[in-house]
């Protein structure tokens, strides 16, 4: 049984229908990418199983249970994280304030803690009393991601960690993955950056106007398919 | 001299009054950004419950108000869950209108279970003993024992919102819902939360309410809007914000009083009109908004 499906998946921004049956699968300890290009409904996808909008409940299965009802705040209890488009960290949080919240719901045994996501990102602890508004990008990305893994989540939602961030922070930040699923995390990582996606995913899906129009693995994939898939002919 | 060195003494007493007003309505606007039009009736509503817990129980009132607290907890965490919770959103007009609403309810369920008599909470010699501090100046134990409450109160909320998780989880929740809910915050329960944490603060205000003054169902309207002046002169999202406007607030009115006693409560809006002129995010506005 996959870790978690999504079947059918459909979701809706009031009267503008954003996904369209979205069949998906994700294996424990696999890294899988959702590509596409603005719009084609990537973050729909990851807010649809984070429990921000919600399809029908079988729509998203968790260890083959329903859970695509269940409001955010139980989907995280569950073990799914999303570190969210734009990072989003809380103004009036420090950057250890920000880290502490991100175990507030869950409080799962597990590697993640305090001391061990300052050793993965060591600037985060020279700012650990700093207002997050004065981080820079890539120093915000890491706080974001880090509050994230507080929760010790089984599955790691990114939403477009490399936006508006330069290709050496890029770098940086992609460097962190490997630590991440070596402790088992299942990521799924949603990317307008499709050479870095195929670097790091074990397989892709590739989004067009809500639709699913490709999937495969990297490196069984052509430069004109995903031409195609992403842009449409 | 001694005149205006006691009215500057008195007034800041009396600020220590306002405060507790503000404080709760403070909390409540901080963290679910509610304006609660019912504020002044729900401390009416309060001093009323610890009117009834004191002489049914035979108790003296600081003690009534203990009994009280938790009460009015639950019954804070209820309405936020029943029926604000319903309210809030995206448009701010459907909690002005319940609130509103509420603020009907309460007076005149007050009026007609209590009647419309004047009542005040009696708690024996405390009430009219003072402290001569020389040169003719006194200040009385209870007004002393109100600012020190409502330092008390805003040293813990402080104390709450800062050092605590739930207090994180506040801040988050007002920062940003949505993430808040990705953190594993349930936003029904926090605002539920904190709306009991303002009723025990609303508790303890009624508490020197009842005991300075006498008060019936229909003040609470007065002291809303004392309250919500001593919030906008402090800066919205700020305890100690709050405090100071609660002091602003009590020494222009002590001032006003002492040139002309007429000039009491028109001095406190004047100086509210003159903050909101030349600070209009008040004196400590949160850093960022």
């Amino acid at each position: 049984m996959p870790l978690l499906q999504t079947r059918g998946l459909t979701a809706f921004y009031g009267d503008f229908k954003a996904l369209y049956g979205i069949d998906t699968t994700l294996e424990k300890g696999e890294t899988i990418a959702i590509i596409g290009a603005n719009g084609a409904g990537k973050s729909t996808f990851l807010k649809a199983i984070a429990g921000l909008i919600h399809g029908a409940a079988d729509s998203v299965l968790l260890d083959g249970s329903p859970i695509g009802a269940r409001p955010a705040a139980d989907i995280v209890k569950l073990g799914i994280a999303l570190v969210p488009e734009g990072r989003r960290l809380f103004p009036s949080l420090n950057v250890e304030e920000n880290l502490l919240i991100g175990g507030y719901g869950r409080k799962a045994p597990g590697p993640w803690t305090l001391d061990r996501v300052y050793a993965m990102f060591p600037i985060l602890k020279e700012r650990r009393v700093s207002a997050t508004p004065t981080l820079s990008g890539g120093q915000q990305q890491m706080a974001a991601i880090g509050r994230a893994l507080m929760s010790n989540p089984r599955i790691l939602l990114c939403d477009e960690i490399s936006l508006g961030l330069a290709p050496i922070i890029i770098a940086d930040i992609y460097a962190a993955l490997p630590q991440i699923k070596a402790e088992g995390t299942s990521v799924v990582l949603v990317e307008q950056d499709i050479v870095q996606a195929m670097k790091v995913a074990d397989r892709v899906y590739c989004f067009q106007e809500g639709r699913l129009s490709l999937t495969g693995r990297p490196r069984d994939l052509t430069r004109e398919q995903i031409h195609r898939a992403y842009f449409g002919s | 001299m001694t005149g205006w060195l006691d009215a500057l003494i008195q007034g800041v007493l009396l600020g220590g009054l306002y405060a507790l007003f503000a404080a709760g309505l403070s909390l409540m606007f901080g963290v679910m950004r509610l304006v609660n039009l019912a504020h002044g009736d729900l401390i009416v509503l309060a001093a009323f419950a610890i009117l009834f817990i004191a002489s049914k129980l035979g108790l003296d009132p600081f003690v009534a108000v203990l009994v009280a607290i938790p009460i009015l907890f639950v019954i804070g965490f209820a309405l936020q869950h029943v029926l604000l919770n319903r309210a809030l959103g995206r448009d701010l007009l459907p909690p002005l209108l319940v609130t509103f609403g509420l603020s009907i309810i309460i007076q005149n369920g007050l009026l007609q279970v209590f009647s419309a008599d004047s009542q005040r909470l009696r708690s024996g010699a405390i009430e009219t003993s003072s402290i001569q501090l020389g040169g003719g100046i006194a200040v009385g134990v209870v007004p002393l024992l109100t600012l020190l409450s409502a330092i008390a109160v805003i040293v813990l909320l402080n104390l709450i919102f800062y050092r605590t998780p739930i207090g994180r989880a506040f801040r988050a929740t007002s920062d940003d819902l949505e993430v808040a809910q990705l953190m594993g915050v349930d936003i029904r329960r926090i605002f539920a939360v904190a709306m009991g944490l303002a009723f025990v603060v609303i508790t303890i205000a009624a508490l020197y309410l009842g005991l300075r003054a006498n008060f019936d169902p229909t003040i609470g309207p007065a002291r809303l809007l004392y309250a919500f002046e001593a919030v906008i002169i402090g800066g919205l999202g700020s305890f100690w914000g709050t405090l100071a406007g609660g002091i602003v607030l009590g020494l222009a009115q002590t001032i006003g009083a002492r040139i002309d006693p007429e000039w009491q409560i028109l001095a406190g809006h004047l100086a509210f009109l003159v903050v909101l002129v030349l600070r209009p995010r008040g004196l400590f506005p949160r850093a960022q908004d």
